[in-house]
């Protein structure tokens, strides 16, 4: 319980811990800005999401700890990358600049900024010492953040789960298409065309298994020795035989 | 070193996701630079439930998750509605309002 009951000073491992995770965590962040794939952006956030999470069990809240790697890297993060992969992880970054210089301008701002608020938050706390949560945490932080939580902030609870009611009936009407009625099919009507003359109704068959290669973007060969299309799905790019994989081994009748 | 060391890494944080979302041109990036500044803003929110000795700032934390889970599901929610019609995650492209 040493961490809920954090003193109000700084001990020598938090100190190490800040020193090792904060560098980290900007690190981590400043890749995410940078990364050109939008999945890499995403685990570096997660791991400036985790050193966070690190830094709030440090600082005496281990229930908000948890809840930002539960919540956050758990959940949130993972709903990111699931949207990724839906919209196709190639949607990299253009890098013609719209507004010429808006780049070096947006960085030059960005410094400006977190000197001046990182500084005026320096100055104003570096003299203040914290009292710390010994007191508060007496009973156990989750105890405490409860007790306040259904106490003096019981109506922003309740608040809360119209705004996550709200969020999820959003989210199911930006998620619905409207389909016309004579646009939907029924089973006995996908049954008819499945068996109807022309379409072959059986599964298709299966790539093509070479000693050089057993992707599953290289096409099978039919009887004759030409690829055949059917065997590869249409979203993936075919990949080209070489002349040395596709030509007769010759080890037949050996 | 004091208390106040997180708050300079909260603002350094803030900047960065704040600097992404003016550089970036991909929409799902752009949302998680916003994730960023929130993150960056609830650091400072626990610290300074620290320095106070109160833990008013550890629940604002959580009221911040709670507000950013549901941002974050209804803008993935358009992000993909905007996908299905312009076929594109990029905020150059939709531009049909522009002139």
């Amino acid at each position: 319980m040493s961490t809920v009951l954090a003193a109000a000073g700084v001990g020598a491992g938090e100190a190490w811990t800040f020193w090792i995770l904060g560098p980290l965590a900007i690190l981590a962040a400043l890749g995410m800005v940078v990364a050109r794939n939008a999945v890499h952006s995403a685990l570096w956030l997660v791991l400036v999401m985790l050193c966070l999470g690190v830094f709030y069990v440090v600082q005496a809240g281990p229930f908000i700890g948890l809840a930002q790697i539960i919540v956050y890297t758990g959940a949130i993060m993972m709903l990111f990358l699931f949207v990724l992969m839906l919209v196709g992880r190639d949607a990299s970054d253009s890098l013609i600049e719209v507004l010429r210089g808006q780049r070096l301008a947006a960085v030059a701002l960005g410094l400006g900024f977190a000197g001046l608020v990182g500084a005026a938050f320096f100055r104003a706390l570096d003299s203040r010492d914290a009292i710390g949560l010994a007191q508060a945490n007496a009973e156990g932080n989750v105890q405490g953040i409860a007790a306040s939580l259904f106490t003096r902030y019981v109506f922003a609870f309740e608040v809360t789960s119209a705004l996550l009611i709200a969020a999820a009936i959003g989210a199911m009407i930006l998620a619905h298409v409207e389909r016309h009625k004579d646009q939907k099919f029924t089973q006995p009507d996908l049954m008819r065309a499945r068996f109807a003359p022309g379409n072959y109704p059986g599964p298709k068959p299966g790539p093509g298994v070479y000693a050089t290669s057993t992707s599953v973007a290289t096409p099978g060969l039919l009887p004759d020795g030409r690829l055949s299309d059917r065997t590869i799905s249409p979203i993936l790019p075919k990949r080209e035989l070489t002349e040395a994989e596709s030509t007769p081994k010759a080890t037949e009748g050996r | 070193m004091e208390p106040g060391y997180y708050v300079v890494l909260a603002a350094v944080l803030f900047t960065i996701g704040a600097v992404g979302v003016l550089i970036r041109r991909n929409a799902i990036v752009l949302f998680m630079c916003i994730e960023l500044m929130l993150n960056a803003g609830n650091l400072a929110l626990v610290t300074f439930s620290r320095i106070n000795g109160t833990l008013d700032g550890q629940i604002m934390a959580f009221f911040v998750m709670v507000v950013a889970a549901a941002e974050v599901v209804i803008g993935l929610a358009i992000i993909m509605s905007i996908f299905r019609t312009r076929r594109s995650a990029s905020v150059d492209d939709a531009n049909l309002l522009k002139y």
